[in-house]
């Protein structure tokens, strides 16, 4: 049921594993391997409101496993305008494909030069290494 | 793993809510080995553990046991544990494991010359098999809940005893220490799912037992978490005058039993507004739904009575249930004719 660990070589992360896949002027967000590996079973995802503005290291929802809850933290700043409907009436779906189905909101950019700011994936693999 | 009460114990195997399933459905496996395991016996043994035990041991003969508070003066919870009759002067005694030193101190200075008291939880292994496949994988028959019995198992010497903390049948096995691989080992070969504290944690809060430092405490009463039908107020105990007063008066408030009503996760210590706390929350595995308990004012107690519980921030409504929440024969939605 749980993917194997991985971070692909597209995305761009924030410290807190979060992960975002520029697509133009909008983004994907979604939470990395390592951080739902570290929650466990997740079983419950609270989205923003569509037409919500998220900022950049700011809080923008919550997942909750069955032990522990954690803050979404937004890689960039913009206004969210979908959720991944699959993962709040499934939130397995993060375990299972956490850079695919398990995508959790889109944001239109207001600042893409915000992402200069974020992580590689062999400087997130090296965070990983440190942390 | 994680470290809890001096033993590094696994919060899952393969996963919790897999692990939690496999229990309501045929059974699981834990190693309860952290539980505190005392003998009390000697001439005085049963009189001195009525003076300081809620529930009548009088009530119980050689082969039974029973589940107990342990009160302090203001009738408060030092512990709860669950007594298992030997003989006539001769108790098994489990206790819960981070409250083990404490609570041989506080019989040791309290129970009469007359009987003695030996902490014997290094020697021994709990194992506990619970689920409704629970005894046939084991090749055990079927004995009414709370009775206990020396049997061999597996080539092991065990006590079993027809208790455990998952609301489910089943039975929970106290052995030597040094045989504790090989009745687990054995256990699971049966086909048992090992579990770990995650799921005994789920489980038995869906099943609406409490657990001591969360649910009851040294500060609450068992009348007031629900818990008087393990309270003999008839006869002398530590505290029962405290108890009889909460009784006759009403508590002023209750732990109860909630399902939430919307998207949301209750948590240990978020308040229920304007006045209580949540003392267990979690997601229900079998539900799929947030769940938990907590005291609330006594007015609101009653099922179908609607909380508003602080989630973060958030206030999300809550509906009080009748107890137990979910176990695989009982369910808080099969009653709801019944209010």
């Amino acid at each position: 049921m749980a993917a194997t660990e991985s971070y692909p070589v597209d995305l761009k992360y924030h410290r807190e594993h979060d992960w975002a896949r520029i697509e133009g002027g909008e983004v994907v967000f979604g939470i990395t391997w390592k951080a739902q590996d570290m929650l466990g079973e997740l079983v419950f995802f609270q989205p923003p409101a569509v037409g919500s503005t998220v900022v950049k290291d700011g809080a923008y929802g919550e997942v909750e496993s069955v032990k522990a809850v954690s803050d979404l933290v937004a890689p960039l700043s913009g206004k969210v305008i979908a959720i991944n409907e699959k993962v709040q009436s499934e939130p397995e779906t993060i375990n299972a494909d956490p850079y695919g189905e398990g995508w959790l909101v889109r944001v239109e950019l207001s600042d893409p030069g915000e992402a200069e700011a974020l992580l590689d994936v062999e400087a997130y693999k090296q965070l990983l290494v440190e942390e | 793993m994680v470290p809890f009460a001096g033993y590094e114990m696994p919060v899952f195997y393969e996963g919790l809510i897999a692990e939690h399933k496999a229990v309501r459905s045929d059974s699981g496996a834990f190693d309860a080995s952290h539980m505190g395991v005392l003998e009390i016996d000697g001439p005085e043994a049963h009189e001195g553990l009525q003076l300081l035990l809620s529930n009548d041991l009088d009530r119980i003969g050689p082969g039974q046991a029973q589940y107990e508070l342990m009160t302090n003066e203001q009738g408060g919870i030092v512990d709860d544990l669950i007594v298992y009759r030997r003989g006539e002067e001769s108790y098994l005694v489990i206790v819960n494991a981070a409250n083990r030193e404490n609570d041989v101190r506080w019989l040791s200075e309290r129970l009469p010359t007359g009987a003695s008291l030996r902490d014997v939880s290094d020697d021994h292994a709990l194992i506990a098999v619970q689920g409704p496949g629970a005894l046939a994988r084991l090749g055990l028959e079927l004995a009414p809940s709370f009775t206990f019995a020396e049997v061999e198992l597996f080539g092991v010497p065990c006590t079993c005893a027809r208790t455990g903390y998952t609301g489910e049948a089943g039975c929970e096995l106290v052995c030597a220490a040094e045989s504790a691989g090989k009745v687990w080992d054995a256990v699971i070969a049966a086909g048992v799912v090992p579990c770990g504290l995650g799921a005994r944690d789920t489980l038995r809060l869906e099943a609406c037992l409490p657990l001591h430092g969360q649910d009851i405490t040294p500060e609450t009463d068992p009348i007031s978490a629900g818990l008087g039908w393990a309270c003999a107020l008839a006869k002398e105990f530590t505290g029962v005058e405290r108890l009889r007063a909460i009784s006759a008066e009403g508590p002023s408030k209750r732990l109860v039993a909630f399902v939430m009503d919307e998207p949301g996760i209750p948590r240990q210590g978020m308040p229920i507004v304007p006045d209580g706390e949540v003392t267990s929350g979690t997601h229900s595995p079998m539900l799929d739904n947030g769940i938990g308990m907590g005291y609330a004012p006594a007015k609101k107690s009653k099922p179908w009575s609607m909380l508003t519980i602080d989630v973060r921030g958030r206030p999300l409504w809550a509906k009080v249930v009748a107890k137990p929440i979910y176990t695989s024969s009982r369910k808080y939605t099969d009653r709801q004719g019944e209010w």
